[in-house]
């Protein structure tokens, strides 16, 4: 077995063409407060919502870094360009046939036309800063769900999102939470009515094309009660030379009773950096899933959370991670248990390759006073090669006597023994490789729909390759 | 292929020098086995069996510092561990490793492609397969667990012996393979390996005990000593062994315990 010979990962970064794209507006980079109010007016957009960007640049501009997690030394503000608007005619009421051609081109390379007609139930792709088609399946239609991208969702109906837009994450949450209320613009807005089970999971893919572009997406489901709602996203980025920055904010309310599960599959370009919140509120009985993998990018800092708000909600983390060389994959989850009889589990599961670094970050919190709650915290970690490494931070703050808490944290290396064993199979050292890895994820495998499970299996080949010499 | 230097023997192996890491443990090996033939290499903890095992496999771990082997005609010292396995050479691990997540079923199907340098597709996979557990008894449930995780001994020992079966080599070498079984795991082990035996395969059968020769029935039996084969005979050799110890054997070859 000789040593692995590195190569850069974006060397063979499948995904890292660039179509040709025109642009009905770009933005000049860096932020401004003329710029926010042009983009509002630009998307014609009621006066509270300006409001709320002005209020989310106020608080950009006086927050500090975070001093904790990856390192974002390198991110310079003035360089981004935080609007961009594609040019094609938005028309709610699009097909596929009516997509441009060179944006089919586009959803061609990363896969989205087998998963349209598989099991397309809605599609909202999101084609940089605008999303360029959205579809609902007519029988949801009926039912009354609701699933747009956010710019048409604040068109339509903006007393739902103006009730719930930033409660769970307000401006004032983080830097990054602030520049998204500034700037945000596309992501997905999902309603569904009391009682309704959406059968097949809702989709979404995602991918920054521009360089220097920010991508600040806004996400906002509703799930009322006793209704259920399964939202996949998939995101893959192009190749660019300089950093780009991702940062979107997700909110999830489940209402009583009310079943969501949100599932993340990222493989961004080596260059970018993806700083995310995503935070959810889970009412009596509801159940909340965030089930999310990192592959790729620079550096990701994300800890979808659980607000348990009701007596008997159920929150599951899922966090995997992949990181190559010279990435940081800082993730993890947080479960807040503010309602007695709520329970959670948080499975983390991270490789590091070669000269790549995961960290799991967690909280657990209960309240005082809140009786038996439970919580799961389970984290693995894989290291492969001489100079990965892995951390972990597991925070907890149980502040009541009748809650009972696990934690098993495991790390291995994979072991020469392993591969030796696996080889003398006959798998020569890559398939041997490859088997540990895929063996070590496939718990989490079993958890995605077919086609997701076949991507997924892409893109952490993708993410071996760059590690396996 | 020059008969010189392989004697025509399926595996040569002449003056083989060697050990794990940086200590040296083999001190000159020479053995050959063909086709058909249960040669078995006996000695106490320490001598180097399992050395000779792990080297002719390609464990990573260990070195050759002279010497060569031949298996079919090539030369192994510098091929990998898989390249061993597709010219048709088989180790049964005293420690199996553990390997979460990957199913037995999956995972020999692609042992069996890689071996056998096809590409059986899973329906047709599962077939054979199926024929291979109901030839050694085994429950259908073994096929869709996790390669020897939370395997007992024994059936981590039924997990090489079904791998065997589906690999159909044309050299198995089983080290130690009876370490840690009671009498009636020991038998059922043994049995598998006598039903997989053929005229063309050889069967190189690395053990501290007399036991699981009582069913393997070897042709030929070294006595293995502080790296070196120091006594050769036939079955009555391992008798000889199992009453009398490896104390005879140290004196006879002048070895101080």
């Amino acid at each position: 077995m000789s040593d692995t010979q590195l190569k850069p990962a974006n060397q063979d970064y499948e995904y890292g063409w660039h179509s040709e794209h025109r642009y009905k507006f770009k933005a000049p980079p860096g932020l401004t407060e003329d710029l926010i109010k042009d983009i509002s007016k630009r998307k014609e957009e009621p006066e509270w919502m300006l409001e709320k960007r002005l209020e989310g640049f106020r608080e950009f501009m006086q927050k500090p870094m975070p001093t904790w997690g990856a390192d974002l030394s390198a991110i310079d503000f003035n360089e981004i360009i935080y609007y961009l608007q594609p040019d094609y005619q938005k028309n709610k009421n699009q097909t596929w046939d009516d997509v441009p051609d060179d944006l089919k081109e586009t959803f061609e390379r990363i896969g989205i036309p087998e998963a349209e007609r598989k099991f397309l139930a809605g599609v909202s792709n999101q084609f940089d800063s605008e999303s360029v088609y959205s579809k609902l399946k007519g029988a949801w239609e009926e039912k009354g769900v609701l699933f747009f991208d956010m710019d048409t969702g604040l068109k339509e109906h903006p007393d739902i999102v103006k009730e719930y837009f930033g409660t769970l994450i307000p401006a004032s949450d983080n830097k990054f939470a602030a520049l998204n209320t500034a700037v945000w613009s596309g992501g997905s807005f999902i309603y569904v009515p009391p009682g309704v089970k959406v059968g097949l999971p809702l989709q979404a893919y995602f991918r920054i094309n521009a360089e220097n572009a920010g991508q600040f997406e806004r996400t906002l489901i509703i799930v009322d009660k006793d209704a259920e709602v399964h939202y996949i996203e998939g995101c893959t980025s192009p190749s660019y030379s300089t950093n780009a920055l991702h940062s979107a904010v997700v909110e999830l309310i489940a209402h009583e009773g009310a079943t969501l599960r949100y599932t993340t599959l990222q493989n961004w370009y080596s260059s970018v950096y993806n700083l995310v919140t995503k935070r959810s509120k889970a009412e009596k009985n509801a159940r909340v899933e965030w089930i999310d993998y990192n592959g790729g990018s620079k550096a990701t800092m994300k800890y979808p959370s659980v607000y348990l708000a009701g007596e008997g909600a159920h929150a599951e983390i899922v966090s995997i991670a992949t990181a190559n060389k010279d990435q940081h994959q800082d993730t993890g989850g947080k479960a807040i248990h503010a309602a007695p009889n709520t329970t959670s589990k948080v499975t983390a599961k991270s490789i590091s390759f070669d000269g790549g670094r995961t960290s799991y970050r967690g909280l657990i919190k209960v309240y005082p006073g809140m009786e038996n709650c439970k919580s799961d915290i389970e984290c693995d970690a894989l290291m492969m090669g001489p100079n990965a490494e892995s951390d972990t931070y597991p925070y907890m703050e149980i502040e009541d006597d009748t809650a009972q808490i696990e934690h098993e944290a495991t790390v291995s290396k994979i072991g020469e023994e392993q591969l030796f064993y696996l080889m003398s199979r006959g798998l020569t050292e890559e398939q041997a490789k490859r088997t540990i890895v895929h063996g070590f994820l496939d718990e989490f495998e079993r958890t995605l729909p077919m086609e997701y499970a076949v991507e997924f299996n892409r893109l952490v080949d993708l993410q071996m390759e760059g590690s396996v010499g | 292929m020059s008969d010189t230097k392989h004697n025509g023997n399926m595996l040569e192996i002449k003056g083989l020098k060697g050990g794990v890491e940086d200590t040296p443990i083999l001190r000159g090996i020479d053995l050959s086995v063909n086709g058909g033939e249960v040669h078995a290499i006996m000695g106490p903890n320490g001598s180097g069996k399992s050395t000779l095992a792990n080297i002719l496999m390609g464990n990573p771990r260990f070195h050759i510092s002279e010497g060569e082997m031949y298996f079919r005609g090539e030369l192994l010292n510098e091929l990998e561990p898989d390249e061993r396995a597709r010219l048709g050479l088989f180790l049964a691990f005293q420690y199996p490793s553990e390997i979460p997540g990957v199913s037995m079923d999956k995972f020999l199907r692609d042992a069996y492609n890689s071996v056998k340098q096809d590409s059986v597709s899973v329906g047709k996979f599962a077939k054979k397969l199926r024929k291979k557990m109901d030839d050694l008894e085994m429950d259908e449930s073994f096929a869709s667990r996790y390669l020897n995780e939370g395997f007992s001994g024994g059936e981590k020992k039924r997990s090489e012996m079904l791998q065997m079966a589906v690999l159909e080599p044309k050299l198995a070498v089983l080290d130690e393979t009876d370490s840690g079984l009671d009498i009636d795991a020991l038998r059922i082990v043994a049995e598998s390996v006598n039903k997989l035996k053929n005229p063309e395969m050889g069967v190189l059968v690395i053990t501290h005990y007399q036991r699981i020769l009582q069913y393997l029935e070897p042709d030929y039996v070294y006595i293995m000593l502080q790296g070196r084969i120091v006594e050769k005979g036939g079955p009555e050799l391992a008798e000889k062994l199992e009453d009398k110890g490896y104390d005879w054997i140290r004196e006879k070859v002048g070895l101080e315990g």
